[in-house]
């Protein structure tokens, strides 16, 4: 292998036909507001834990809805339950109510 | 929408091609990378069409590259298109005909540009008159390369000697039509099919016997880009984007890339290389690499030119696979001569993927 000084990065195609959608599915079951997010990054941008990680409301729901499921669980982990971004969300969305609803599926879904 | 709802709509993209006395532009970095490309185009056009093609020595690249990367700025730029307009008036042609898809979108962008702000075209007349005592006027007909070897697909198909057709199966070759993204992504107008359904190449394939691939990212960008390259730290966005288009058209098989743009044809040729020896992959049938030709080079090969004396040795990914499909008769110990024969030797340091 010859080292050119550059990498390609992964691909990051998502095939919808083939995602893998059945965490949406039941989050959606549970907590209707899930399908109410329209992504506008209120929650993302008022997010405490946010400010010192990586961690993005927003994006979570992104994985979920591309079928990125593993990914969702981890990320949901650093949420701190602060619960401001339900006060900003402009469609009412229960942010907090849905993390905590992807950590109980993680016990669930995990074989 | 049913395609054939998509084929109507773009359908009334369609563009007036001249049908004789063409002023031949060069590409800077095409005929540098493949040589024989240009050849094979003048060739096809004078020889086998009967079609008056002048090459003017005097002309110069567009400086479309170093625009792109805000070397140049626009107003050098338009003055230096403007020169190679009052060249073509000079030698009496106004049929403009540049080989390179960057140039046909920088062409088309200052003509576009002239028409919303004549002021633009007034400033620029200035500046070639003072640089160069010179007065120009627009091309009556500007088109591409490609244009003028789709306007002539069934003439070149008549006198072909070979199809686009698998020699043992009968079976067409399945082939992926590349579209530069500057042919027609920012005046789809100009193109023949417009943006979105260009058939520029898919009407040649077509015409030459081989079957269209549509695959889900047919009309990404073939990771050239520009500045994704020219830097060496972006040079990873570069390979990325050739690497989604390999991965994305690897389950239809295809037997050959077809493109209209030196980039393209560059970039989808070298990056197979690259990628085999970063990640150990290859995209085509039986670990090798999927040929990439340009259009003229594909027509050259049906209408049964000498393989090596067009050039296609210059591609680091193999093309004889290609060859051996189709059929044609060449000699393989041709490969690396010089035009009188003489023996070039082996090139030194290059790895052809499963030569």
């Amino acid at each position: 292998m010859i080292d050119f000084g550059y990498t390609p990065m992964p691909i990051t195609v998502h095939n919808m036909d083939k995602a893998d959608l059945s965490l949406a599915k039941w989050l959606a079951e549970r907590d209707e507001t899930f399908n109410h997010c329209i992504s506008c990054g209120s929650c993302a941008a008022t997010c405490t834990a946010g400010k010192f990680t990586d961690f993005s409301f927003r994006e979570l729901t992104h994985s979920i809805r591309r079928g990125e499921i593993s990914k969702a669980f981890s990320e949901s982990e650093k949420c701190m339950l602060c619960g401001k971004c339900i006060l900003v969300c402009p469609r009412n969305v229960n942010t907090r109510n849905i993390v905590m609803l992807i950590r109980k599926a993680n016990q669930i879904f995990k074989p | 929408m049913k395609k054939e709802g998509k084929k109507k709509i773009w359908s009334e993209y369609q563009k007036e091609i001249a049908d004789d006395k063409f002023y031949f532009v060069r590409s800077c970095i095409r005929q540098t990378f493949f040589p024989g490309s240009d050849t094979a185009y003048l060739k096809i056009l004078r020889d086998v069409l009967g079609k008056d093609v002048y090459e003017d020595p005097n002309h110069t690249t567009c400086t479309g590259i170093a625009y792109h990367t805000e070397v140049v700025p626009f107003s050098t730029i338009q003055t230096v298109v403007a020169r190679n307009f009052a060249l073509m008036r000079e030698n009496g042609y106004e049929n403009y005909t540049p080989s390179c898809v960057t140039s046909f979108g920088i062409y088309s962008e200052i003509l576009d540009t002239w028409h919303h702000f004549p002021e633009e075209k007034q400033r620029t007349r200035d500046y070639l008159r003072k640089a160069t005592g010179r007065e120009f006027e627009e091309p009556a007909n500007l088109v591409h390369t490609s244009d003028v070897i789709y306007k002539f697909r069934n003439e070149i198909a008549a006198k072909a000697k070979y199809r686009l057709v698998n020699k043992e199966t009968g079976e067409p070759l399945k082939v992926v039509d590349h579209i530069g993204c500057h042919y027609s992504k920012m005046f789809p107008s100009k193109g023949v099919g417009g943006a979105e359904y260009p058939q520029v190449l898919a009407g040649l394939v077509e015409t030459f016997g081989g079957e269209v691939i549509d695959y889900p990212e047919r009309r990404h960008c073939c990771g050239f880009g520009f500045r994704q390259y020219f830097v060496q730290a972006n040079r990873g966005y570069s390979i990325s984007a050739s690497k989604k288009k390999f991965a994305s058209m690897e389950p239809y098989k295809p037997d050959l890339i077809i493109t209209n743009c030196p980039g393209c044809n560059y970039f989808m040729d070298r990056w197979q290389y690259a990628l085999e020896e970063m990640e150990g992959k290859t995209y085509g049938a039986n670990g090798e690499g999927i040929p990439v030709l340009s259009y003229e080079e594909v027509a050259g090969i049906v209408l049964g030119f000498d393989p090596w004396k067009m050039g296609l040795q210059m591609h680091q990914t193999d093309i004889e696979p290609l060859l051996k499909k189709i059929g044609v008769e060449y000699n393989p110990d041709d490969k690396y001569k010089g035009p009188n024969g003489e023996d070039l030797g082996l090139p030194k340091g290059l790895k052809f993927i499963k030569d």
